[in-house]
């Protein structure tokens, strides 16, 4: 587990990266930061390979501040992988991603092993590739040797910063499906630091919102798409989101205002309020006694639905089209 | 033509002589510049604002016209051959100084913050990536180094170091235009010989994977 307790930082010239944050990264969970750019989330990550120091507080790797650690230690300990690739141009793919079993003194044959295996695992073939040198392969390939370059010291802690924003969209998803699956196969603690939301409830166990160096909300993607703890973690998710995500019953009667109806149809009428799930009003009109809802608003009505606008608007929402927003 | 070949052969010991003090002169200079700008350029480029005043000075010296500057040192340190070195050494130093520099301050810094995450200490980080990546961009300013100073030893004779100056201005002296060719011919020799051989060098020490780009 790692655990940011207090930790603010400050920088020289005086800008706050991060405000007085308290956090706890599960260990073997695919931990996602993410946030607006200049939230602090690069700067949050960077701290626990000591890279950026605290100004104030302390990052504990198991209950052990990492002030206490050597800090070159500390970092072959911990995988890293950069949003430009980083990998050394001068070097064959064999000695990238052997730099820190080497850097470790680990034997020829057992690093050989260990990268061999690695590469199969993110399906680069080794026989090809170990030989050539970063710059003859794509960037999709070159970030796969990125990651098998983080992983080659079989550190515990995986941190990537970014890894997959510079990649072309098709790329980008298979890297994105690959490390799911890796993780699942690896177990391994990963920080990963993105400002695609997408990207965010795609691959994370566990997610944190970072907006202006404050932590906004922390949880799973189910929580922050159910409970979004405020309007900033709404917006940022995206109300397309949240509804992709959601079923057409657990969204807001208020949002199909555009299949209200200001006629009245039918005789018997109940009130509701927009602000109930649209499961509640399908719950009431399949009632022998409701034929129809008055919606209301703040106290103030604003428009009638019934069964058949409902299912215009289930109709609507299933081929895609957002006529509410 | 046959005058010229008949001086080559009269004149042989001088000509050889000369040939040899001139080689000598322009590779204890280089190697002495290279022994002071190296490490200096790696030092600039670890405390880079110290980096526009060291390079500064060394370019306010090479503004300096070569004549001026054996002229000034003849009253400092007399005539002979350390006199014409360190004037041959402050020529080197910019060229080596500022390609370390520049070569050195010019590796990308995400490779140089990948190896510092990944747990390679500063020495790992200069002798594994930093040097390796800057290596053609120095050997390009020896390769300058070389070539200015094989040119501005010929102006050693003045100082009374010898070289192929020598022959050039004995040649001057005595209205022997085949004397003159004598000596200026090695010097032009010499000076593109070396920029063959050094531009090879700085091919070959080019990283592999650098190629590609």
């Amino acid at each position: 587990m790692i655990r940011f307790d207090q930790v603010t930082k400050r920088f020289a010239d005086g800008t706050e990266a991060l405000k007085d944050v308290s956090l706890t990264i599960p260990t073997g969970k695919l931990t996602v930061i993410i946030g607006p750019s200049g939230c602090g989330k690069t700067t949050l990550m960077k701290m626990i390979n000591h890279l950026e120091v605290p100004t104030s507080g302390d990052v504990l790797i198991d209950e052990q501040s990492i002030k206490d650690r050597d800090e070159v230690e500390l970092r072959r300990s911990i995988g890293y992988v950069i949003q430009r690739i980083g990998l050394f141009p001068h070097m064959t793919i064999a000695k990238n991603a052997a730099l820190v079993p080497t850097l470790k003194g680990w034997s020829a044959e057992k690093t050989k092993e260990r990268v061999s295996e690695l590469m199969n695992i993110t399906g680069l073939d080794p026989e090809t590739y170990l030989h050539r040198f970063p710059l003859e392969l794509s960037g999709g390939q070159q970030q796969r040797v990125g990651v098998v370059r983080a992983l080659a010291g079989d550190p515990n802690i995986v941190l990537m910063d970014e890894p997959f924003s510079a990649l072309d969209p098709i790329s980008r998803e298979q890297l994105q499906d690959e490390l799911r699956n890796l993780q699942q196969r690896i177990q391994k603690t990963i920080v990963f630091v993105t400002h695609d939301m997408d990207e965010a409830l795609k691959i994370a166990d566990h997610i944190i919102v970072l907006r202006a160096g404050k932590v906004e909300q922390t949880g799973s993607a189910h929580d922050l798409i159910h409970e979004p703890a405020n309007d900033f973690v709404r917006n940022f998710i995206g109300q397309d989101r949240i509804n992709r995500q959601r079923s057409f019953g657990q969204r807001k009667i208020s949002e199909l205002s555009s299949y209200y109806k200001q006629a009245k149809i039918g005789e018997l009428v109940v009130s509701i309020n927009s602000s109930e799930d649209v499961e509640k009003a399908i719950a009431l009109l399949e009632q022998p006694q409701t034929d129809v809802l008055a919606i209301y608003t703040n106290e103030e009505f604003v428009g009638y639905i019934d069964q058949t606008s409902l299912l215009k608007a289930v109709l609507a929402k299933e081929v895609g089209a957002s006529s509410y927003d | 033509m046959t005058d010229f070949l008949e001086t080559i052969q009269s004149r042989s010991d001088l000509i050889q002589q000369a040939f040899f003090e001139h080689i000598y002169l322009s590779f204890v200079a280089l190697a002495i510049g290279i022994a002071i700008a190296l490490p200096l350029g790696i030092l600039i480029a670890r405390h880079r604002k110290y980096a526009e005043p060291v390079i500064g000075v060394t370019a306010v010296f090479q503004t300096i016209p070569s004549l001026a500057l054996f002229g000034f040192l003849v009253p400092l340190m007399g005539i002979g051959s350390n006199t014409a070195l360190i004037a041959l050494i402050i020529y080197a130093l910019l060229p080596i100084l500022r390609n370390t520099y520049t070569g050195l301050t010019s590796v990308d810094s995400s490779i140089i913050e990948a190896g510092r995450g990944m747990g390679m200490t500063r020495t790992q980080i200069l002798k594994q990536i930093e040097f390796p990546l800057a290596l053609p961009f120095i050997m390009a300013g020896i390769r300058t180094a070389t070539v200015l100073t094989v040119g501005i030893a010929t102006l050693a004779t003045f100082v009374g170091a010898g070289g192929l100056g020598d022959v050039i201005y004995r040649g001057l002296q005595s209205y022997n235009n085949s004397l003159v060719l004598a000596g200026a011919l090695p010097v032009a020799l010499l000076a593109i010989s070396f920029d063959l051989l050094l531009k090879w060098v700085e091919k070959k020490a080019t990283p592999k994977g650098m190629k590609t780009q």
